[in-house]
């Protein structure tokens, strides 16, 4: 569902005892329930579990009223939905890659997060073709960036879209208020048309919170460049650090150095709270106000709203972000070939990337649709989010992705990405001198994708 | 443990046994081969435990090393490719001098420290099983429990020993940022947990001196002081012996502390390397980075490490006491 990794309160452990559970569960053959069976439902004749595993911290995927209705109304295909890390880069997707590797583990349904899909691609002999059980014809239903990206070197559609990102900043009202700065959403939208407003509004901010233990402008510098990258891959041809053929662009992709030119200089600006997104200090940043801005994709807002807890209810709105479109993050589902069952897996993936799961999660956990259908459906457009000041987020991210352009992200996009930002957190908090920190970033790259 | 308790029918040819010549001949070479092979027969559970899960793997990880080996993915044999690019790869060097900083910032106190403080534990004082089942007490809590709340003591912003110096007027310090700040937070986490075993294993040691050394030594006038350097020291080498040997192969595989510390399992141990070690290297390259023949290769190097570093250690704790 992100690009990067959200922290939730599940304990690992738990989950992975959980799982062990499960798979055993699976492998003996559970006796119909007459109960169930007596309703009458005329697909398979044995009752089938369908095990869909996902990845994210609070909410994260917000399949449990989904499953839940799936469940209802299909006796003989029952969902197992579960969560099994709130990690994704370093905790999931190496487990998932054994798990493919092995022949056995993977659940019948697994995400995968937008940032790995160059590195499924690549791997067409893991997953089901889903072509084969007619889901083809959804392709009228999503966007075509989210819709190509399902597809591997087989030219096979081995997945479908769950949620997409949008781009909005969110803002800490009290400490826009205390600044001396608007705190209502269309006029501080209007406050940063570009990145250049955003960066005298932060000097602002600054000046009248000049003390050293009073609040930041931004959190740190992954969110701020992951939003801006977001927005210049864009307008370089659609790549960031890979160009169509998997050939490392980092160095020349001018996307790339906008982005790290104005990281830079929001860092020496002294705008930041020096912290490292996804970590425990930066959790606890986000509870006690200690910054009052930060890039938000849709899902991040449950990011936001599970680390800040309910105490800061209302505290949080959202305003548009400088700089235009972007997508940052959004998920994918997908069949593994070891599945004992996917046609059955087949359908109930059909129904999650539908309209009507679609449409669920996004109530539960703020993930915005992918679907379009779902998109336009007045249960979206016309949500509000009560955690943000009853923002009107089905209104606003709706009109974030309207334009949205596909970026290509290569085989090893998630290792580059996640080297790279190293080095901007070392140059944010110190330890790289500004004047070395685009060749170390370079640097970083280049082994990573090595 | 002599052998042939172990043999369970002892070779005797009486009448009961109707058996000719050869036969006893053969019995004999039975007996003989029974004689030889039975410990081996008996403690041949341990060798094949060590060869499944010690010997296999070190095999299986060499040839693995052999390869460009991604997880899920291809495989190419290289050869000692990966080898030579390990040797000229500058992050591998960092996780090495980190841990080998790391190794000696925390071992050597923690050593001389267990030693003052298994001393201390041997003589006469009030509510002494108190103090020595103290000093054991961190031992029984979880690793990732303390450095849980070691991570937090040291954090930049609400941690609680940068409140402390900020009674002093210090500036907030960010632990993880440089070097020394992270070697020395990581450092005391292993010291508050390692210290007070090895202090325990010295004083059982202690203990198994006989005291008329001492009172001959009193006698003849020497100080406690004396007492210590050349009467317990010497009898204690190959307890020190163990102890530095089991620290040199803790320390240099040093793993959840560093990584707890880092607040993530990203494995870089902090955003330039500041605090990665061999281990986290190891599983960086092989589980965040895929590059399963570039971990294996790391591993072999470790392992080289580890005995060279064994080695070492030895010679100079062999030196202990004098060689009279």
């Amino acid at each position: 569902m992100l690009n990067n990794t959200r922290h939730g309160k599940l304990a690992a452990v738990a989950v992975m005892a959980a799982t062990a559970l499960a798979i055993t569960s699976c492998g003996s053959s559970e006796p119909a329930t007459p109960a169930a069976n007596a309703g009458g439902s005329s697909a398979a004749a044995e009752p089938v579990t369908i095990t869909v595993h996902t990845f994210g911290g609070g909410e994260n995927f917000g399949y449990d009223k989904a499953v839940e209705t799936w469940n209802a109304a299909h006796p003989n295909i029952q969902v197992k939905y579960q969560n099994l890390t709130d990690r994704f880069e370093d905790v999931y997707l190496p487990q998932l890659l054994q798990r493919l590797q092995a022949g056995s583990g993977a659940a019948d349904i697994i995400a995968v997060d937008e940032g790995a899909m160059g590195l499924m691609k690549a791997r067409p002999q893991f997953f089901t073709d889903l072509a084969e059980y007619g889901l083809e014809s959804r392709k009228a239903d999503f966007p075509a960036a989210k819709w190509d990206n399902g597809i591997n070197a087989d030219n096979k559609l081995f997945a479908l879209g769950t949620d997409i990102g949008g781009m909005t900043m969110c803002y800490r009202t009290d400490l826009f208020q205390k600044a001396g700065l608007p705190t209502e959403r269309d006029e501080v939208s209007k406050l940063w048309p570009d990145w250049n407003a955003f960066m005298e509004i932060g000097k602002k901010f600054q000046a009248a919170n000049p003390g050293k233990s009073d609040p930041k402008f931004l959190d740190g510098p992954n969110t701020l460049y992951n939003v801006i990258l977001s927005q210049e891959a864009p307008k370089n041809g659609n790549v960031s650090y890979f160009d169509k053929s998997n050939q490392l662009i980092l160095e020349t992709n001018p996307a790339i150095k906008t982005s790290f030119d104005l990281v830079k200089s929001f860092s020496e600006a002294g705008l930041t709270a020096k912290l490292a997104s996804f970590t425990p200090p930066w959790n606890a940043a986000i509870k006690k106000g200690a910054f009052a801005t930060m890039g938000c994709p849709a899902w991040m807002l449950g990011v936001v709203s599970g680390a800040a807890g309910e105490e800061n209810k209302g505290k949080w709105d959202v305003a548009s972000v400088p700089g235009g479109a972007g997508n940052w993050g959004g998920s994918y589902l997908a069949v593994p070939k070891q599945s004992k069952h996917p046609k059955e897996a087949a359908e109930v993936l059909n129904y999650l990337t539908g309209k009507e799961g679609q449409i669920a999660a996004f109530q539960e956990a703020a993930a915005f649709p992918s679907s379009l259908p779902a998109q336009q459906d007045p249960a979206v457009s016309e949500l509000k989010n009560a955690f943000f000041n009853d923002a009107p987020t089905g209104q606003i991210f709706g009109a974030s992705v309207k334009d949205l352009l596909p970026t290509f992200l290569g085989e090893k996009h998630a290792q580059v990405k996640t080297s790279v930002e190293k080095v901007l957190e070392g140059m944010d908090q110190g330890s790289i001198p500004y004047d070395q920190a685009w060749t170390k970033f370079v640097e970083a790259g280049v082994k990573a994708a090595g | 443990m002599t052998l042939h308790v172990d043999t369970p029918a002892p070779p005797r040819p009486g009448p009961r046994r109707p058996v000719g010549h050869r036969g006893t001949e053969r019995s004999r070479g039975f007996a003989r081969f029974d004689l030889r092979a039975t410990p081996y027969f008996l403690v041949s559970p341990y060798f094949l435990l060590f060869a499944i899960f010690g010997v296999f793997p070190l095999g299986y990880t060499f040839w693995v090393s052999l390869h460009e080996w991604e997880l899920a993915g291809d495989k190419t044999l290289v050869g000692f490719d990966n080898y030579i690019e390990l040797i000229t790869d500058g992050a591998f060097w960092n996780a090495v001098v980190n841990t080998l900083g790391m190794f000696a910032m925390s071992t050597i106190p923690q050593l001389a420290l267990a030693l003052v403080l298994a001393n201390a534990l041997n003589k006469r004082i009030r509510g002494r099983l108190f103090f020595r089942l103290g000093v054991l007490l961190p031992l029984i809590t979880s690793v990732v429990a303390v450095a849980v709340v070691f991570t937090q003591l040291y954090g930049r912003d609400y941690g609680m020993i940068n409140w402390f110096l900020s009674l002093f007027d210090v500036d907030a310090i960010n632990w993880q940022n440089q070097k020394w700040s992270a070697w020395v937070a990581i450092s005391t986490m292993i010291d508050w947990r390692w210290t007070g075993y090895n202090a325990i294993i010295l004083l059982a040691a202690m203990q198994t001196i006989p005291k008329d050394l001492y009172e001959a030594a009193a006698i003849d006038g020497a100080t406690a002081r004396r007492q210590f350097w050349q009467i317990t020291i010497p009898m204690l080498r190959p307890t020190i012996i163990f102890t530095v040997f089991i620290s040199t192969i803790g320390g240099l595989t040093l793993f959840t502390e560093p990584v707890m510390f880092d607040g993530n399992p990203t494995m870089a141990g902090g955003t330039t390397g500041q605090y990665q070690t061999v281990a986290m290297f190891i599983v960086k390259e092989a589980f965040r980075d895929f590059d399963f023949g570039y971990a294996a290769a790391a591993a072999w190097l470790l392992f080289v490490l580890i005995l060279i570093g064994t080695l070492i250690n030895y010679s100079f704790t062999r030196r202990i006491g004098g060689s009279k």
